[in-house]
């Protein structure tokens, strides 16, 4: 029996609630909300108990793993609570909006051992899982360029109330939306060279943006963004990924992967060179518990399984999720961060921020290349200072 | 061949239409979503299916409350003469509707704005002051009453809950609000109340825990095992030996099984009474109907009389 506790009762968290209590190891401890409603109605009609400080559920509750399933902007101080105390977390995506209070939490998590989970739930996928073994055995050889696209009916009118209408706290299209296909990204490329140009569009919010589109750069790879989720011609998100390689292209939803082999690469078994399709429907086995889609209940069921048997190594980890929150950061730099203003620099190219280094030490410095060429002293500061004031002023 | 059942209880017809092909819901390809999309478009287009479903004597039209079954209901309703032996089973509430909003607007911005506010003032107080007073049962029941508007003038003998929010519920344990439900949906509105889950042996247990007897349960049910969380053995075991009344949905597995195999295997499972399918036009209408003809046992004892309920009036 794993003694879990919740913190966070919004749409996610709710999810998250029903889709563990009803797992056969899982003992739910606690449930903590800063707003009283829901958790008054989940104590009245599920006898959860519930608290409304965090602290005082970590130590009252002494749960050995948290969900943590806040706004973003509140990742931060929760995580860090948790994991002096040694409690394994599962922390709602993105991890942190500040890259490098991403790196210390890492770094934090790993001193003590703990498992550490993020919610990028398509890693969990089958489709998106067949892409990534279909990669490994090399079935379209090199990757040259990747489309990752992500669109939904969100925001359809200029209203919104909620944390996620505001970038401060991690709101937007950039951190709720992109922050799919870019951990996509990163899970199939790795972490790339830089940012080549991007540009947040705001459609109808007045605090954040609806659109996202940017250019990023890999090792022999590009890799083009679009997001918007300010499409009305969908009628939920859609997260889609086309890949071009060398021997082959596939294309990926959470419905399908279509892939066509050149043939002049290894052909994976029960594949023929041309066209071939898989279906998510064959993909996917049933979980234990089904709320609103498999990936939800596998990811939960993987961490209180990782839990469990202490496996600290992870498909997503606070360490794959700060690659994605660095590149999220980048993007911010290229659109001109910290203020919004449009770049002309499109020629340039953002590096990811580096964090891990002790020479940098507390910094989030992001240099700028022209034209592949180390840019001018003062262009890279320039940058490094915006893209600090901007994070911390959102963080 | 609807009517009264067993112990008093509206009988349903053997198969059910279902309106997921009408609004882009395809669960293996979003390229196949899209061009149902395009093709449903125009409500004629919707129409002329409904049109050919009641050609083969299927009558039921088991639908969500998207905005669009509200334009459906307009036109049967102002055709009483074509659309007189017409039943709709509505499934509520149609959740993306409400998902996307909770984004936009948080879970109380939500409840606030789908509460009624135009129309009954007398409603919109009531909403409100029980919002305040964390009243579930009565923000609840407003909701269904808001969501069942559309179908005013119109048959719905059976009202179900949308899985999403039976697994909702069933994971969190809130097993009152089943009861909650069954209750409204009896009392105030006359009607059978339905669960759609994906979870049908945890939630045969949870219903039996808050007290709904012989619960209407829809679920799939196919040979592939999808979305039959709790496993096919499970699933089987629940059909030989709980007291349900069973309806199967995604018995071809959104089109993983071919038609025949899946109608055979299904049709052969014990105390089954309804199929609900979806379908695109007259050919695949009667191909399906065909195959449920050929393959259907009736179950020893069950009673199918004809028979006729009456239309719901407002709340």
């Amino acid at each position: 029996m794993t003694r879990i506790a919740l913190v966070g009762l919004g749409k996610m968290g709710l999810s998250h609630l029903s889709l563990l209590r009803p797992l056969p190891d899982v003992e739910l401890v606690g449930v903590c909300d800063s707003a009283g409603y829901v958790l008054d109605v989940l104590e009245k009609y599920t006898g959860i108990p519930t608290f409304t400080d965090y602290a005082d559920m970590l130590r009252r509750a002494a749960p050995e793993a948290v969900v943590i399933a806040t706004p973003t902007h509140l990742h931060g101080p929760m995580v860090r609570a948790a994991v002096e105390r040694g409690i394994h977390v599962f922390c709602e995506k993105p991890l942190v909006l500040d890259p490098v209070e991403g790196a210390e939490l890492t770094r934090l998590a790993e001193a003590r051992g703990v498992v550490t989970q993020v919610g990028y739930h398509n890693r969990y996928v089958g489709t998106f899982c067949e892409v990534r073994r279909l990669l490994d055995l090399g079935a379209i050889g090199r990757v040259r360029s990747v489309l990752a696209e992500a669109y939904g009916p969100v925001v359809l009118r200029p209203a919104g109330r909620s944390w996620r209408s505001r970038r401060g706290s991690g709101g937007g299209s950039l951190y709720d939306y992109a922050a799919h296909p870019l951990d996509l990204l990163t899970w199939y490329l790795g972490e790339p060279l830089g940012v080549r140009g991007a540009r947040l569009t705001s459609i109808h919010s007045s605090e954040t943006d609806d659109a996202v589109a940017a250019t990023i750069a890999y090792p022999g790879a590009t890799a083009v963004l679009n997001v918007d989720w300010s499409d009305g011609s969908q009628r939920k998100m859609s997260t889609r990924l086309t890949l071009w390689g060398e021997k082959g292209r596939i294309f990926a939803d959470r419905q399908e992967v279509q892939v066509h082999l050149s043939g002049n690469g290894p052909v994976p078994e029960g594949y023929e060179p041309g066209w071939n399709v898989r279906f998510g429907t064959d993909l996917t086995p049933a979980p234990a518990f089904y709320v609103r889609g498999e990936e939800y209940s596998a990811q939960l069921e993987d961490f209180v399984r990782r839990v469990a048997s202490h496996e600290v190594a992870g498909r997503s980890t606070f360490a794959t999720a700060l690659s994605t929150d660095r590149l999220i950061a980048a993007i911010r730099v290229a659109d001109g961060a910290p203020d919004g203003a449009e770049t002309t620099t499109t020629s340039s190219q953002v590096s990811l921020p580096a964090v891990g280094s002790p020479a940098v030490n507390g910094r989030t410095p992001s240099s700028r290349h022209r034209n592949g060429q180390p840019a001018p002293l003062a262009v890279m500061l320039r940058s490094v200072a915006g893209s600090l004031a901007g994070l911390r002023r959102s963080a | 061949m609807s009517g009264s059942g067993p112990a008093g209880q509206y009988a349903l017809d053997r198969l059910l239409l279902g309106d997921n092909q009408f609004f882009g819901i395809n669960h293996m390809s979003e390229e196949k979503a899209r061009a149902q999309q395009l093709r449903f478009q125009r409500l004629d287009a919707v129409m002329a299916v409904l049109d050919a479903a009641r050609d083969e004597g299927i009558h039921t039209f088991m639908c969500t409350t998207h905005d669009r079954v509200g334009e459906i209901c307009d036109v049967v309703r102002a055709d009483p003469a074509a659309y007189g032996d017409m039943v709709f089973l509505p499934c509520m509430p149609y959740a993306h509707k409400y998902a996307n909003a909770v984004t936009e607007d948080g879970i109380l911005g939500t409840l606030r704005r789908f509460l009624p506010d135009g129309g009954s003032l007398g409603a919109a107080l009531r909403g409100t002051r029980q919002l305040a007073a964390k009243d579930v049962e009565g923000v609840a029941t407003l909701l269904v009453d808001a969501e069942l508007r559309m179908f005013e003038g119109l048959r719905t003998p059976v009202v179900w809950m949308q899985n999403v929010v039976v697994d909702l519920l069933l994971g969190l344990g809130f097993y009152d609000a089943f009861t909650m439900f069954a209750d409204h949906v009896r009392l105030r509105h006359g009607a059978e109340p339905g669960f759609i889950t994906m979870n049908l042996p945890a939630l045969l247990d949870a219903l039996e825990t808050a007290g709904v007897e012989n619960p209407l349960v829809c679920s799939n049910i196919n040979k592939l095992g999808f979305r039959m969380s709790g496993g096919v053995d499970a699933y089987l075991d629940a059909l030989e030996r709980r007291p349900f009344r069973a309806v199967a949905m995604s018995v071809f597995a959104s089109g993983a099984i071919p038609a025949e195999e899946a109608i055979e295997w299904v049709c052969a499972l014990p105390n089954l009474e309804s199929i609900v399918f979806g379908a695109s036009s007259a050919r695949n209408i009667q191909h399906t109907r065909r195959l449920v003809d050929e393959f259907w046992v009736e179950p020893a004892g069950r009673r199918r009389p004809e028979g006729r309920v009456p239309a719901r009036s407002s709340p």
